[in-house]
């Protein structure tokens, strides 16, 4: 089962822009695109540790602020010729709120 | 047996069910048909053509008395049905009570009424009904002011009717783009630059915080502090579906009066259609689904089977001269490709959207002539894969076979014009490679070909190519990035040439081939936008990498530095308390004194920054932008007040100078030092400007650098005085601000441009000083310190997770 839960006013979180929110296990971030999506990603990248929120966001892409590796929002996959992914997480907007699926952050805190 | 039928609100739904269910049983029901507004149904889209004066209102009657009466129809016009009696099955109005067999609601929906202070004002109407349009003509006397809140369809009709009739008129819009639950930010710039060119005045990003007046509207007052007078103020910012006798009824409501694929409330006899129903969660606010209900509904009433099924809508704005269409889902995602089509001339926009072969989604402005054939398309699923080359040409070019680009030009007759802002056929380019040119700027020069717009450079590369054979050679210049084909040098040129004053104008004016640029374009055009619009373009963070977004620089384990400005290096205890009194508190890891006179904080979290700069701002330190594409440091050494070899006061000129110069942007970070005499100890000679002071005044060397490359400064001009010292080094930054590429150094732009030419610029004194009023004019919008601006509770809260789930569901 999926349990949605709702963090935060979709205007929190500017247009092709990110916050982060605080699970037990480190910090997992929520992107919105130019198109008001919405995206969840562990906030850390798999090269070394870049904070993911704090890249520039592009299309459904994000550019880590690091060393400017570049990877889908969709999928977590690094682009180009890096390898590397990020887990992703279930995100959605319902009614100008954003909602992230608990359940799969739970899940990866037992694993 | 004839059956008892109560139609609550006769809009375009019930109206359209009416027709249907007498077709297909004229003597079956008895119809008693409620309308709060005191008339019958009239096509309600249609009020904006009477708004604007091109209809009247007879024209746009749907039904007039004869249709009722024919059909034997009890009209109870002008009165609300205000309770459902659904175990004695009757309405009850002020006429009493009208039982029912069967119940229809079609009540439509009500206009969002945003709850600000004054709304309740007389002059402040609504855009739903006769009413609404005939207070909106009455107001829009010539010269009258006009304020639309809601740049959305409906608030833009509102403001293109009433501009038409000569108000001037005002659209707040909260979001960044017009219509942006239709259209994407592309096709929102071309629509609100035509709204402009009629004179009606956008402003996005407004949020409404009061309206004003005292016995009738006067103004609006947005949270910017923005005032716009105000005669009448029409609110368009969305509806809701009006579903309240619904809810009183106890029928399962949620936004909208739930119903299934029959049209069936949770009451077997009542049943619901139109903008007031919700279906498998969805609502409906365009009236071709509203059709099919209909058809639905009647089909059921008169005992068939139909069912209802939601199909794609595209939407139209129905205002004269604005041509946009949008269709379909048009986000972009992976998986999805796009094709955009781009003709700057003409103000065309078109991009379509492919996923699995099949297009899906369309949005296209100024051109919308083949609008319903890929709306076809998207309705039909077709497979486009063989013909996706040529896609975006529409139904004229369907079937043709794909070209080789180089033989389509090569097919070209000699009058095909090439260059549409300059009127340059493909004949007079051919004229002038004959005649020597050999290269893209020859030809510009000699024809104009390319010259403005700058997309038809392909092409006259392409007729350059075929002219000369193997001759040609293709250009090395490099393009901004993979989104243009243009130069640095070339956007910043159209920028200011075409008065180019947002990002989208950016885009869509140069041919961007994106839809919102990428991490190499997005930070450069930020900055050419705000170095050569202060007053017009908004600073985007959203365009900025990490370190000018956050204010403070990003370090390899995620945490920040914080280094305070110090004056041309000149501390005192004060300010060295407070930064120790921070570092302590904050637990900073590592304080370490800086190559350019400074103190820098290692090791900040993120989340703690606001905080330790509210600290740091208390003792008046603020951000010494150590982070920046901007004016960092000016270094000073102890020159005449204190050093036995001084000539001049290199602290004080350097103090000035910072004071002057800081919170600037620039194309890349701008070191400054000066020294009190040749010994140098200030370490001038290798600073983006640097100046020794001797005896006779102030050398003024610039392009020096101590970095991968290291270069000693070129000596420009030699200044007399300290405020002659200042001017010029003022003068020099900001036409480096105007003229370099993005990350370039002054170093490699001097390189480019010839340090002849810089010292001209500067030497003549009518071109200085115009250099000089324009950097005091952007210093107006950009000396602020920006460590105050967000150590602000509102802005602080950027800096922290917007969520904590560490702590739920520890079960
Ligand atoms: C200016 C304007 C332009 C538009 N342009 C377009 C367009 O270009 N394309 C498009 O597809 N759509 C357009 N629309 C939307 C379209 O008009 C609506 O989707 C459609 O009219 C909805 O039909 P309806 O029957 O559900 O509601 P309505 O047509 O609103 O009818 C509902 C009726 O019920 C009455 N009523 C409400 N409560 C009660 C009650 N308790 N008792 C009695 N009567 C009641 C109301 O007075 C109203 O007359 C436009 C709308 C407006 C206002
Ligand atoms: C002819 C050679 C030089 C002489 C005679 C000289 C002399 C001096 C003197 C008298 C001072 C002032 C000291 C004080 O604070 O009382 C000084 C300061 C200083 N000198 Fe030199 N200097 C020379 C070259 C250099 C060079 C080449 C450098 C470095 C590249 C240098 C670096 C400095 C520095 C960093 C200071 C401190 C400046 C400040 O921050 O105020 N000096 N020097
Ligand atoms: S540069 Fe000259 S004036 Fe400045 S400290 Fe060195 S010796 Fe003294
Ligand atoms: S840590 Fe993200 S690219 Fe290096």
């Amino acid at each position: 089962m999926t349990i949605w839960i709702d963090i935060a006013a979709l205007d929190d979180i500017p247009q092709r822009g990110a916050r982060t929110v605080r699970t037990a296990q480190g910090c997992v971030a929520v992107f919105r695109t130019f198109d008001d999506r919405v995206f969840a990603l562990d906030d850390r990248c798999p090269h070394k540790g870049g904070p993911l929120s704090d890249g520039i966001v592009h299309g459904h892409a994000v550019t880590c602020p690091l060393h400017a590796w570049v990877f889908s929002l969709e999928t977590g996959m690094a682009q180009g010729a890096d390898t590397g992914a990020v887990a992703t997480y279930p995100a959605r907007v319902e009614a100008g709120r954003v909602l992230i699926d608990a359940e799969r952050l739970m899940a990866r805190r037992v694993a | 047996m004839t059956q008892r039928l109560v139609v609550i609100g006769a809009g375009m739904a019930s109206g359209r069910m009416i027709e249907h269910l007498l077709d297909g049983a004229p003597e079956g029901w008895d119809i008693t048909l409620f309308n709060a507004e005191p008339r019958g149904n009239y096509n309600r889209l249609m009020l904006s053509p009477v708004l604007s004066g091109e209809k009247t209102y007879a024209e746009i009657v749907t039904h007039d008395d004869g249709f009722y009466a024919a059909r034997g129809i009890a009209c109870r016009f002008g009165e609300t049905v205000t309770r459902i009696d659904r175990a004695r099955k009757v309405v009850v109005s002020q006429g009493g009570e009208t039982p029912y067999d069967k119940l229809v609601i079609a009540t439509g929906s009500a206009p969002f009424i945003i709850p600000v202070a004054g709304r309740d004002l007389p002059g402040v109407v609504s855009y739903r009904d006769l009413e609404d349009t005939n207070a909106m003509i009455a107001a829009s006397r010539p010269g009258a002011k006009a304020v639309v809140i809601g740049g959305g369809l409906l608030g833009l009709e509102a403001a293109a009717g009433m501009a038409a009739r000569g108000a001037d008129v005002t659209v707040i819009h909260l979001m960044g783009h017009l219509m942006e639950r239709q259209l994407d930010p592309a096709a929102g710039y071309l629509l609100q630059k035509d709204l402009e060119r009629r004179g009606i005045r956008v402003h996005c990003k407004g949020a409404t915080k009061a309206i004003l007046g005292h016995d009738r509207v006067e103004a609006v007052l947005l949270e910017d502090g923005t005032v716009y007078g105000a005669d009448l103020v029409c609110m368009a910012v969305g509806i809701r579906p009006e579903v309240r006798i619904a809810t009183d009824a106890a029928l399962d409501v949620e936004r909208g009066i739930t119903v299934d694929a029959r049209m069936r409330t949770s009451d077997p006899s009542i049943f619901a259609l139109g903008e007031c129903v919700e279906f498998e969660s969805q609502l409906f606010g365009l009236v071709a689904p509203l059709y099919d209900q209909a058809r639905v509904l009647a089909d059921v009433l008169n005992g068939g089977d139909a069912g209802f099924r939601p199909v794609q809508t595209a939407t139209k704005l129905k205002v004269t001269g604005c041509d946009l269409f949008s269709a379909g889902d048009f986000a972009e995602a992976p998986g999805r490709e796009e094709i955009v089509f781009r003709d700057p001339g003409r103000g065309i926009y078109k991009r379509l959207v492919i996923e699995n072969d099949r297009l899906i989604g369309a949005v296209m402005y100024g051109d919308t002539a083949d609008g319903n054939w890929f709306f076809q398309k998207i309705k039909e699923g077709t497979d486009v894969s063989a013909t996706r080359e040529t896609l975006i040409f529409g139904p004229a070019f369907a079937g043709g076979v794909q070209s080789d680009p180089l033989a389509a030009v090569a097919a070209l007759p000699l009058e095909a014009e090439i260059c549409g802002c300059n009127g340059v056929c493909k004949g007079r380019i051919v004229q002038a490679i004959e005649g020597g040119a050999t290269d893209i700027a020859q030809l510009r020069a000699q024809t104009k070909a390319s010259a403005s717009c700058g997309t038809c450079t392909g092409l006259v590369e392409q007729v350059l190519a075929l002219t000369l054979g193997d001759a040609f050679q293709k250009p090395a210049a490099q393009p901004i990035c993979g989104c243009s084909d243009l130069t640095h040098e070339e956007v910043r040129r159209l920028i200011k040439a075409q008065e180019l004053k947002s990002m989208p104008a950016v885009m869509q004016e140069l041919g961007w081939r994106t839809s919102c640029g990428c991490p190499s374009c997005r930070p450069a055009l930020n900055f050419y936008l705000l170095a050569d619009w202060p007053l017009d373009y908004r600073d985007d963070a959203q365009s900025r990498l990490v370190n000018e977004r956050l204010h403070a620089n990003i370090q390899k384990d995620g945490t920040f530095s914080v280094v305070p400005r110090m004056w041309g290096g000149v501390t005192n205890p004060r300010e060295l308390r407070a930064i120790a009194d921070a570092a302590e508190k904050y637990d900073v890891p590592m304080v370490k004194v800086t190559g350019g006179q400074r103190i820098d904080l290692l090791g900040v979290r993120k989340e703690d920054l606001p905080a330790i700069w509210a600290d740091l701002n208390a003792a008046g330190l603020v951000s010494g932008h150590a982070y920046s594409k901007g004016l960092r440091t000016v270094k000073t050494c102890v020159g005449s007040e204190f050093c036995r070899f001084g000539t001049q006061d290199s602290t004080g000129l350097g103090i000035a100078l910072e004071q002057r110069l800081w919170g600037s942007w620039t194309p890349h970070k701008v070191k400054l030092g000066v020294s009190g005499c040749p010994r140098n100890c200030a370490e001038a000679t290798c600073k983006d400007v640097g100046i020794v002071c001797v005896d006779s005044g102030y050398e003024i060397g610039v392009g020096g650098a101590a970095g991968m490359d290291v270069k000693e400064t070129q000596r420009l001009l030699k200044a007399g005085t300290e405020a002659e010292a200042i001017e010029i080094t003022v003068a020099f930054v900001q036409l480096y601000r105007e003229h370099a590429k993005y990350l370039d150094r002054p170093y490699k732009w001097i390189a480019k441009v010839g340090l002849d030419w810089v010292r001209d610029q500067i030497a003549d004194p009518a071109t200085r000083a115009g250099l000089i009023e324009r950097f005091d004019l952007s210093q107006r919008v950009y000396q602020k310190d920006p460590w105050a601006e967000r150590a602000r509770p509102d802005a602080a809260r950027r800096f922290r997770p917007v969520a904590d789930l560490s702590l739920e569901a520890a079960e």
